[in-house]
C-alpha cells in the first residue's frame, strides 16, 4: 500500500466543481378562437414542458460541461409530446480561443421578425409558431477571439429533421407529414457532413456578421405520398450552400438591422434579406418607461414561394418595456404581406415575474389569410390566445 | 540677431506663465478647485487593477416591501480607457445567466451588450439609454458605470462637515446630454477623497435621488469600497440598497474574460 501511495499521487486528478442544477417548467393552456379546419382538432389544448439544467466545471474553470433538457407533455397532439436533449457540450477555453464538442445551440443574426442567417440549430416548429425554438444539434466548434474579430468553425455530423404537428394539432396542412419517411439529397442522409464558420466583430457603434454554411437544408421541401392509402407529404431536405451577412448599428436613437443571405439549393441560386429600425422613446411622458418602435421588411427571391411566408413583407411592432420590479413587458406587431393585401397577421406577447419563481405570460396570434397561394393560408383558422404560467428553480 | 529675439520671447513667456501660475494659485476659481478635488479623488482609485464581487441589491417600494436581487461583479481597471465591466445575474431566477457587458469610455458613450440564454443570443444594446433603471431599481444604469472626469463638469461649493468627517462639496454637471441628471452633488472627505453622498437632480432641477455610501473597507491597503450603498428615490419614496458580500482583487482577470464572444460560457 505504502508503495502505491505515490502512484495514486500522479495519477491526474480531476476535481469537479459542484454541480449546479436549475431550469424551469411551465403549463400552457390554449384557447383557439374560431372552429378548427379538420375534424380531429380541437378549440382548447393544454399542454407543459419541464427543462432541467445542470452545469459543473473542473480544471479550475477552463473546462466545463452544460446540459439542458427538455420535454413537453401536450393534450392534444401526440406528435407535441416530445423530447430533446437542447444541449449537453463540453467546453474547453484557451486564452483566446476555444473547443466545444457535443449539443450545441448557437444564434446568429440581428434582425427580430426573422432570423434569417441563423442556420445551425433546426428549428423545433411544433413548440410555437414563431419558431424561435430549436433542437439541439451535434457539433464539434473551434473558436478564435482576436482584435480582429470572433471566428468559428463548426463541423456538423448529424441532421436534425424539424417537427410537424400531428393530425390532432393545430398549425398543419390539410395533409400530415410523414416525419418518419423523410427524403434526403445526400446519400448520406441525416448523416451528411455539414460545416459552418462565422465571424463576428464589433467596430464602434457597428456589429458585423459574416457566415457560410455548406449542409443539408433545414428547410424542407414536401414531396406528395399518395402511394399509401392515406396521403401525406413526405419532407425532402435538400443540400444548400449559404452566405450570410447580418449588421447592426446605432445611429443615435435609431438602431438599424440587416440580414442578407445567398442560397444556392437544387441548382436554384436566390438572395432573401430582412432590413429595418428600431426606435425608441426612453422615458415615454418622463415616466421610467419605454416604447421601442420596430419596422422591418421582409424579402424572400426564391421562384417557388408556396413555403415561403415572407417573400414581401412588412412587419410594424412595438415593444413596451414598463421599467418595474417584475419586469413586465409587451410586444405587439403586425406583418402585412405586400402582395396580397388581405394577408396578414398580428401577434401580442406579455409577461411578468409574480415572484422570485413564478412569472405569467400571455401570447396570442391572429392569422387572417384568404390567398390559397400563402402557406399562411393553412392558419386561417387557428387564431389563438395562450396564457402560461412558468415556474423557475 | 534671429536667435537673441527668440530667447528673449521665450524668457517672456516663460515669466508671463510662471506669473499666471502664481496668481492662480491665490485666486483659483470654484470650477478649478472642483477639478482638482475630482482629479485627486479619481488618482487615489487609480491601480487596482481588477476585482470580483458578489452582491444584492434589495429593492423597496414606499410601502417597505422588499425584492432581492442577486449578481455577481467582475471589473478590470484600463488605463487608457474607461473600465471593463461584467454583470451575471443570479436572481430573479428567470433572467438567471443573464449577462450584460460594459466598455466604459470617458467620453464617448459606453459599449454595451446583454447575452440572453434563452436565445443564446448576444444583443448589443444602446448605452444611451443611461437614464433608464437598472433592473427596476432606483439606479440608473449611469449611476452603475464608472467615474471618469470626462463625464462631467465640476465646481466647488464649501466645505462641510458630513457625518462627522470634514468634506469638501461639489458639483458636477454631466457633460452628456442624454444623462438623465441636471447636476449631482457630491460630498468628498478629506482624508481619503471618498464620495460619502451624492444628490441627483433631475433635468428639471429638483432633488430626485440621494446616495449614501456606508461601512466602507480598505482593500490593497489603499483602496477603499461602500460594502453598503442606499439610493432613496426622493420623489416616489422607493430605495434601492446594494450590499456587497464579497470582494476580491487580484483576481488574475485579462482583456479575454470580457469578450462578447464568451459570454455564454460565463458563470
Amino acid at each position: 500500500m505504502k508503495r502505491l501511495l505515490p502512484f495514486i499521487a500522479f495519477l491526474p486528478t480531476v476535481v469537479f466543481a459542484d454541480i449546479e442544477y436549475s431550469g424551469n417548467a411551465a403549463v400552457e393552456q390554449r384557447y383557439f378562437f374560431q372552429d378548427a379546419l379538420y375534424p380531429q382538432q380541437e378549440r382548447a389544448n393544454l399542454s407543459g414542458y419541464f427543462a432541467p439544467q445542470a452545469y459543473t466545471s473542473f480544471n479550475d474553470g477552463s473546462d466545463s460541461i452544460e446540459f439542458k433538457g427538455f420535454y413537453r407533455i401536450d393534450q392534444q397532439d401526440e406528435e407535441r409530446t416530445h423530447g430533446d436533449i437542447r444541449e449537453f457540450k463540453w467546453t474547453h477555453s484557451g486564452d483566446e480561443w476555444e473547443v466545444q464538442a457535443g449539443i450545441g445551440k448557437v444564434f446568429w443574426g440581428q434582425a427580430e421578425s426573422l432570423h434569417l442567417v441563423d442556420i445551425i440549430n433546426q428549428t423545433d416548429a411544433i413548440e410555437a409558431i414563431d419558431g424561435e425554438d430549436k433542437l439541439g444539434q451535434p457539433m464539434a466548434t473551434f473558436s478564435l477571439f482576436k482584435d480582429w474579430g470572433n471566428t468559428t468553425v463548426f463541423v456538423l455530423p448529424y441532421f436534425r429533421e424539424r417537427t410537424f404537428s400531428g393530425e390532432d394539432g393545430r398549425f398543419r396542412a390539410a395533409l400530415p407529414v410523414d416525419t418518419d419517411n423523410p427524403i434526403f439529397e445526400s446519400q448520406d442522409e441525416e448523416k451528411n457532413l455539414d460545416w459552418a464558420l462565422r465571424w463576428q466583430h464589433t467596430l464602434g457603434d457597428w456589429e458585423v456578421g459574416l457566415s457560410y454554411f455548406d449542409g443539408t437544408s433545414r428547410e424542407p421541401d414536401f414531396v406528395l405520398n399518395s402511394e399509401t392509402s392515406e396521403p401525406s407529404l413526405r419532407p425532402f431536405y435538400p443540400q444548400l450552400q449559404q452566405a450570410g451577412i447580418d449588421v447592426l448599428a446605432l445611429l443615435g436613437d435609431w438602431i438599424v438591422k440587416f440580414e442578407g443571405i445567398q442560397r444556392k439549393v437544387l441548382d436554384q441560386d436566390y438572395t432573401a434579406f430582412v432590413g429595418g429600425f428600431e426606435y425608441s422613446f426612453i422615458g415615454l411622458f418622463d415616466s421610467v418607461y419605454d416604447i421601442n418602435w420596430l419596422m422591418e421588411y421582409q424579402y424572400d427571391g426564391r421562384e417557388d414561394i408556396t413555403n415561403v411566408i415572407s417573400q414581401n413583407d412588412l412587419m410594424l411592432g412595438t415593444r413596451l418595456v414598463f421599467n418595474d420590479i417584475d419586469g413586465t413587458e409587451i410586444l405587439a406587431g403586425v406583418v402585412q404581406d405586400l402582395d396580397y393585401s388581405n394577408v396578414r397577421s398580428g401577434f401580442i406577447e406579455a409577461s411578468s415575474r409574480i415572484n422570485d419563481h413564478w412569472k405569467w405570460r400571455v401570447d396570442a396570434w391572429m392569422f387572417s389569410s384568404d390567398e390559397p397561394a400563402e402557406p399562411s393560408f393553412m392558419l386561417r383558422r387557428d387564431d389563438y390566445v395562450q396564457l402560461s404560467l412558468e415556474y423557475y428553480f | 540677431m534671429n536667435k537673441y529675439l527668440l530667447s528673449s520671447s521665450t524668457i517672456f513667456t516663460l515669466v508671463f506663465t510662471l506669473l499666471s501660475y502664481s496668481v492662480n494659485s491665490y485666486a483659483q476659481s470654484e470650477q478649478e478647485k472642483g477639478l482638482a478635488i475630482a482629479k485627486e479623488r479619481k488618482l487615489r482609485d487609480q491601480g487596482w487593477g481588477d476585482s470580483t464581487g458578489n452582491m444584492s441589491m434589495i429593492l423597496r417600494n414606499a410601502q417597505g416591501d422588499e425584492v432581492v436581487r442577486k449578481m455577481r461583479l467582475k471589473s478590470l481597471e484600463l488605463v487608457d480607457d474607461g473600465d471593463k465591466g461584467m454583470t451575471i445575474f443570479d436572481q430573479p431566477l428567470d433572467v438567471k445567466g443573464t449577462v450584460f457587458l460594459n466598455f466604459t469610455h470617458a467620453s464617448e458613450p459606453d459599449d454595451q451588450w446583454m447575452y440572453l440564454p434563452k436565445l443564446s443570443k448576444v444583443k448589443r444594446i444602446r448605452s444611451r439609454n443611461k437614464s433608464g433603471p437598472f433592473m427596476g431599481s432606483e439606479f440608473a444604469f449611469e449611476d452603475m458605470s464608472s467615474f471618469e472626469i470626462e463625464k462631467y463638469e465640476f465646481k466647488y461649493l464649501r466645505d462641510e462637515t458630513y457625518e462627522g468627517q470634514a468634506s469638501f462639496v461639489i458639483q458636477q454637471v454631466p457633460t452628456d446630454k442624454n444623462s438623465g441628471y441636471s447636476k449631482q452633488i457630491v460630498w468628498v472627505d478629506k482624508e481619503h477623497y471618498r464620495a460619502l453622498k451624492i444628490e441627483f437632480y433631475d433635468r428639471k432641477g429638483s432633488l430626485l435621488k440621494e446616495l449614501v455610501n456606508l461601512d466602507f473597507a480598505l482593500y490593497l491597503d489603499k483602496y477603499w469600497r461602500p460594502m453598503r450603498v442606499e439610493m432613496f428615490n426622493e420623489q416616489n419614496g422607493k430605495s434601492t440598497e446594494l450590499i456587497t458580500h464579497e470582494l476580491n482583487f487580484d483576481t488574475g482577470l485579462t482583456d479575454n474574460d470580457f469578450n462578447k464572444g464568451t459570454l455564454k460560457n460565463v458563470r
